[in-house]
C-alpha cells in the first residue's frame, strides 16, 4: 500500500501532546493572579485550585463576587427544527415548558435509567440548545438525534465561560454596561452586546448565591475577563479556584458527577449505577411529558418499589467535616456513605452529602450516625456523631431570587 | 541412577516457573532443555556482533506479579522498562497515536473523529468490565464440568456465580462478546478505519482468525488483561530483551538447588504401566523422575513424546484436532541508525512504542485472505517495536534493534514445506511496507533474522510456530484447553503433567500455565504451597 502524504487540518494538530492539559481562554489572566501553582485538571484543561487564598476566595463568594473559570465545562449546542423533539426524547425533564430565553436544570439517563449526567439547559432560541455538564457525551447524544432534524456540536473549545457568583455580581455587570441585566429573573438567560459580537448571560450558577454564568466567543474571552474585572475593582471582586466554589456548592447542596454519584457510562461495577429517584433528581422526571430514555425503567422500579438508595443532606454533630465517613444506623449498621462534606461557614453547621440505602434516609430516619475518622498529627481522632437528614440546600439565600438584585 | 523428583521438559519460562515452585517446594527438579541456551520463546539472542535481538517474544505486558514476587525475579536481575502506547501510521502521511494520558489520549482520537473521542470511555468501560469477569479466572485452575469433586462443584458454583452477579443485560452483553468478531464489537464503538484498526490489532495477534472471524472479540481480553487489577507498569521492554525474564527465573531455580541441562533434547517419555516414570534424551540417556512436566505444547507433547498406544483415543482425536495453526512470522533487525518516519515528529515518544502500519480492518481481513489461500499476507500486518530506543543494553548508542511480529505466515506455502527463497520473499515483503513508511529504511540494515513458521518450530519448538501453543479462540479455553476433562494440567499418563501455554489460561509470557500446573503437582504430591502468593484481587 502506497503512503501518499496529504496536508491537512487534523495533521496540523498532531503536537497536541505537547500541551498536554489545554490552557482556557483565561488562562493569561488566571496565570497573572496566580501565586499558588495550585493546578487541577478539569475536563483535560488547567484549572486552579486557588489562586491567592482559598478562605478569601471562598468569602468573595458571599460577600463580594467571585469570578470563576468555567470554560473547561462540556457545552455541546443542539440545533435543528427537531431540536426541542430531540430534547425532548433525550432528557427527564419537560422541554417543551422551557422558554427560550430560560435555562433549567436536568438529567439524562440510559435505557436501563440509569443517570448518565446532569446539567444545564439553556434554551438559546426556538430551535437553538446548549447543554452545559460534567462529562462528555457526544456518541450518546448523536445517537439519539437519529431521526431527528438536529445537528450536535461540541462547542467547548469555541466557547468561554465565566461565573460571576455573590452579593455585588449585578452591581458589577451593571457598572460593566450590562443594561437592563438586574431584571434578569433566576434561570433567565439574555444576550448582551460585547466588542461587536454578544455575550450571553445567565442568571444561573454553582453556588446558591446570587450570580451569573457569561459565555463568550472565545476569541473575545480576555476582553469580557478585563471589562468585569476593570468594573469590578470597586466591588471586591476576586478570582476564585476550585476549592472555593465546592464549598459554596455543598452548602447549596449541588451534586457532582463522579463525585456524589457514578455516572453510568463510566460505573465498571454494575451496582454503581443510580436511577435519578436515587441521587435526589427525582424532581426532575416528568412522568406525563412524551418519551424520553430510561422512561419505562424509572417508572417501573417506583411502581415495584426497587429504588435502592437514597441521597440526602446530613447536618452531622460538631465541627469536624465527615467526608467519606460511613453512616451507621443505630452506631452499628453500616447504611451509607458521605460523598461531600464541610464545615459550613455560612449556616456555622457540619452538613455533609451522603448516600444512603433505604429505606435509612426514606422512610427511617431516627438514630443515624456518621464515624469520622480525623487525621491529627499521626493519629486518628475516632469521632462517632450523630446525624440528621436535613432539606438541601443547607443554605438558602433570599437574595438569590430576589429580582432586582440589591445594589441594582 | 539418580532419579529425580520431577523432570521439566523444556525451559521455556512456563516451564522454569513451574520449575521454580516445584523446586521451592522441597522437590530435586531437573529442567531439560533441546537448544544450549535457556528461554523458549522468551530469549535475547546475539546473531550478529554488537546487537542483541528479542528474537522470539518482545514485549512484557501479562507476566503476573505474583509469579515475579514469589520467585524474587527484581532481584535475579528483571527490569522492566515502562513505555508510551505507540502509533497507526497512515497511508495518508499522518499517525494516529496512543498516548497514556486519558486527555491526550482523547484529543488525539478526536483529531481523526470527534465522536469516536468520546466513544473510548464507553468502549473501556465495556471491555474491564470483561476483563475483570476474565481475569480471576487466570490465576486458578479451571473447573471439571464433569467431575463431581467438591472442588470442581465450588470452582464451577464461583463461575457460575459471576456469571450470574451479571444482570440480564450483561449477562447478554457478555455471550456476545465472546462469541463476535472483533471488527462487528469494534463497530458498536467507533465509526473511524483507524481508530478501529488500532483496536483490532489485539484481537488477532498470534491467532489465524480474522478481525471479522467470529470469537476474535475475546481475544481482545487477553492483551487488555494486564492492566486490570491495577499492576503498575503492565506494558514494558524487560532490559537486555526477553531473555532477561528466563534468566532471571533460570537464576530464581538455581538459588533455589535447581539444575538445568541444556543441549538434552528429550526423545521421548518413559512410561511404565501408564505411569511417566522419566525421559530418555535424544543419544539415548535415560534419566529417571518420579514425574515429568512438559513445557512443550499440547501436539508435541502426546504426538510426538509419547507412544500413541499409551493414550485413549479419545484423547488423541482431540489432541490432533486442537487448533494451533501458524498465523506469524517475526524479522528481526540491526539497524546502524534510528529509522525516520516523516509521519511523526523525531521526539514523539510514540517512535519508543510499537507502530502499525495497518490503517483498516478492511486490509486485515485481506491479510488474512492471503494466509487461507496458503500465501503469506501480501500486506501483512506488522507489531515494530524499537526497545532499543529505552534500553541501552542491547547494542551501542545510535544503532537499533527492531523487532517486527507479522502476520499472517502460513505454517505451509500454498501447501509445500517453506524454501529459503520463500523465507527470503516474505523478508522482503516485509521490509518493503516498513520503508514504504521510512525512506531510506533498508540504508540503515545492518542484519536480519527472518523467521518464519518453519524456524520457529523448529529451533523453539512450537507447532507450525503458533505463539500461543494453541489458539485462543473460546472452543479451547478454560476447562476446554487443550481437552475437555484434562484442563487441570494432569494428562492421561500417571505422573505426566503439561505446563505449557497450550493449558489454561494460555499463551503470552504471563507464566501462570506454569504456577498453576504447579499448586496441581503440589496437590497431587499433597504438599502446602505456602510459597505462592495468593492471586491478586479484583475488587
Amino acid at each position: 500500500m502506497s503512503v501518499t502524504p496529504q496536508q491537512s487540518p487534523r495533521l496540523a494538530q498532531q503536537d497536541h501532546w505537547r500541551a498536554m492539559r489545554r490552557e482556557t481562554p483565561f488562562h493569561p489572566r488566571l496565570s497573572a493572579l496566580d501565586f499558588r501553582h495550585d493546578w487541577y485538571v478539569w475536563a483535560g484543561c488547567k484549572a486552579p485550585l486557588s489562586l491567592w487564598d482559598e478562605e478569601l476566595e471562598y468569602f468573595a463568594i458571599r460577600s463580594q463576587a467571585g469570578l470563576f473559570d468555567i470554560s473547561p465545562m462540556i457545552k455541546y449546542r443542539i440545533e435543528g427544527p427537531d431540536a426541542e423533539a430531540c430534547c425532548e426524547r433525550v432528557f427527564v425533564r419537560n422541554v417543551a415548558r422551557l422558554r427560550p430565553g430560560r435555562v433549567h436544570y436536568t438529567a439524562w439517563c440510559d435505557d436501563e435509567g440509569h443517570v448518565l449526567d446532569d446539567g444545564t439547559l439553556f434554551r438559546l432560541a426556538e430551535t437553538r440548545f446548549r447543554l452545559c455538564c460534567q462529562e462528555r457525551h457526544l456518541p450518546w447524544l448523536l445517537d439519539s438525534a437519529i431521526g431527528f432534524d438536529v445537528t450536535v456540536v461540541d462547542e467547548t473549545e469555541a466557547v468561554a465561560g465565566l461565573a460571576l457568583q455573590g452579593p455585588t455580581a449585578c452591581a458589577i455587570l451593571k457598572d460593566a454596561g450590562f443594561a437592563g441585566i438586574e431584571r434578569l429573573k433566576p434561570f433567565d438567560l439574555a444576550e448582551f452586546p460585547h466588542e461587536g459580537g454578544a455575550v450571553t448571560v445567565s442568571r444561573t450558577g454553582f453556588t446558591g448565591d446570587l450570580g451569573y454564568e457569561l459565555f463568550v466567543e472565545a476569541a473575545d474571552a480576555l476582553s469580557l475577563w478585563d471589562r468585569l474585572w476593570e468594573a469590578g475593582a470597586r466591588r471586591g471582586i476576586r478570582a476564585i479556584g476550585y476549592t472555593a466554589l465546592n464549598r459554596a456548592r455543598i452548602e447549596a447542596g449541588f451534586i457532582v458527577a463522579n463525585a456524589d454519584f457514578i455516572a453510568a457510562e463510566h460505573a465498571i461495577r454494575a451496582d454503581r449505577v443510580r436511577m435519578p429517584d436515587e441521587i435526589g433528581l427525582g424532581w426532575l422526571v416528568d412522568e406525563a411529558k412524551p418519551h424520553f430514555n430510561g422512561r419505562r425503567a424509572i417508572l417501573d422500579a417506583r411502581r415495584r418499589g426497587t429504588l435502592k438508595h437514597i441521597l440526602v443532606g446530613l447536618e452531622i454533630e460538631g465541627n469536624v467535616p465527615a467526608e467519606h465517613a460511613l453512616v451507621y444506623h443505630a452506631r452499628k449498621t453500616e447504611v451509607g456513605l458521605v460523598s461531600a462534606a464541610i464545615w459550613s461557614p455560612m449556616a456555622k453547621r457540619n452538613i455533609a452529602i451522603a448516600t444512603l440505602s433505604r429505606p435509612y434516609g426514606d422512610t427511617r430516619n431516627d438514630d443515624l450516625w456518621v464515624e469520622i475518622y480525623a487525621m491529627r498529627e499521626g493519629q486518628y481522632m475516632k469521632l462517632m456523631k450523630r446525624a440528621t437528614v436535613v432539606p438541601r440546600p443547607f443554605v438558602k439565600l433570599d437574595r438569590r431570587t430576589a429580582t432586582p438584585p440589591a445594589d441594582c | 541412577m539418580k532419579r529425580w523428583d520431577a523432570i521439566i521438559i523444556g525451559a521455556g519460562h512456563n516451564g522454569l516457573v513451574n520449575a521454580c515452585y516445584l523446586q521451592r517446594a522441597g522437590l530435586d527438579v531437573l529442567v531439560l532443555e533441546k537448544n544450549d541456551w535457556v528461554g523458549g520463546a522468551a530469549v535475547s539472542r546475539s546473531l550478529t556482533p554488537g546487537f542483541i535481538y528479542s528474537n522470539c517474544s518482545y514485549v512484557c505486558s501479562l507476566f503476573r506479579p505474583e509469579i515475579m514476587r514469589d520467585l524474587d525475579l527484581p532481584r535475579h536481575g528483571l527490569q522492566v522498562i515502562a513505555y508510551e502506547g505507540g502509533a497507526v501510521l497512515t497511508r495518508d502521511g499522518d499517525a494516529l497515536a496512543n498516548y497514556r494520558d486519558h486527555d491526550a489520549h482523547r484529543r488525539e482520537f478526536a483529531r481523526f473523529s470527534a465522536r469516536d473521542a468520546e466513544a473510548y470511555d464507553r468502549y473501556s468501560r465495556d471491555v474491564t468490565r470483561q476483563c475483570r469477569f476474565i481475569q480471576p479466572l487466570l490465576m486458578r485452575t479451571a473447573p471439571d464440568p464433569t467431575s463431581l469433586k467438591p472442588r470442581d462443584l465450588g470452582e464451577l458454583l464461583y463461575l457460575g456465580k459471576k456469571f450470574a452477579g451479571l444482570g440480564a443485560a450483561e449477562m447478554a452483553q457478555t455471550a456476545r462478546f465472546w462469541t463476535m468478531s472483533i471488527s462487528d464489537y469494534l463497530d458498536e464503538y467507533f465509526e473511524t478505519d483507524v481508530i478501529k484498526a488500532y483496536f483490532a490489532l489485539s484481537g488477532i495477534i498470534g491467532t489465524a482468525l480474522g478481525p471479522m472471524s467470529p470469537g476474535t472479540a475475546y481475544i481482545l481480553l487477553h492483551h487488555y488483561m494486564g492492566e486490570v487489577d491495577g499492576s503498575v507498569g503492565a506494558w514494558g521492554y524487560a532490559r537486555g530483551g526477553m531473555g532477561a525474564v528466563t534468566q532471571a527465573l533460570a537464576s530464581s531455580f538455581q538459588a533455589s538447588g535447581g539444575t538445568i541441562r541444556t543441549d538434552a533434547e528429550v526423545d521421548r517419555v518413559l512410561v511404565r504401566a501408564g505411569k511417566a516414570e522419566g525421559v530418555v534424551l535424544s543419544g539415548g540417556e535415560e534419566v529417571r523422575a518420579g514425574m515429568v512436566v512438559s513445557n512443550a505444547d499440547v501436539k508435541r507433547t502426546f504426538l510426538t513424546l509419547v507412544e500413541e498406544r499409551e493414550l485413549p483415543e479419545p484423547f488423541l482425536r482431540r489432541v490432533r484436532n486442537f487448533k494451533i495453526r501458524g498465523s506469524s512470522g517475526k524479522v528481526n533487525i540491526a539497524l546502524d541508525s534510528m529509522p525516520d518516519f516523516p509521519a511523526l515528529p523525531k521526539d514523539s515518544p510514540c517512535l519508543r512504542g510499537d507502530l502499525h502500519f495497518t490503517d483498516s480492518v478492511e486490509r486485515m481481513e485481506r491479510g488474512y485472505d492471503d494466509w487461507k489461500a496458503g500465501r503469506w499476507s501480501a500486506d501483512p500486518f506488522l507489531d515494530v517495536v524499537i526497545p532499543t530506543t529505552l534500553d541501552p543494553t542491547m547494542t551501542s548508542p545510535g544503532k537499533h534493534f527492531m523487532s517486527c511480529f507479522v502476520q499472517y505466515c502460513p505454517p505451509k506455502v500454498e501447501g509445500r514445506d517453506w524454501t529459503d527463497a520463500d523465507r527470503d520473499a516474505f523478508g522482503e515483503t516485509v521490509i518493503s511496507q516498513i520503508a514504504d513508511y521510512s525512506p531510506g529504511f533498508r540504508e540503515r540494515i545492518v542484519h536480519m533474522e527472518v523467521r518464519t513458521p518453519r524456524e520457529l518450530e523448529a529451533e523453539v519448538g512450537l507447532t507450525e510456530g503458533n505463539i500461543f501453543q494453541g489458539e485462543l479462540t473460546f472452543d479451547q479455553l478454560l476447562f476446554n484447553r487443550p481437552v475437555p476433562g484434562y484442563a487441570q494440567y494432569r494428562s492421561p499418563i500417571g505422573g505426566l503433567y503439561m505446563c505449557g501455554s497450550s493449558t489454561h489460561p494460555g499463551g503470552g509470557v504471563m507464566g501462570a500455565p506454569g504456577r498453576n500446573a504447579a499448586a496441581e503437582i503440589l496437590r497431587d504430591l499433597k504438599r502446602g504451597t505456602p510459597h505462592m502468593s495468593p492471586a491478586h484481587d479484583v475488587i
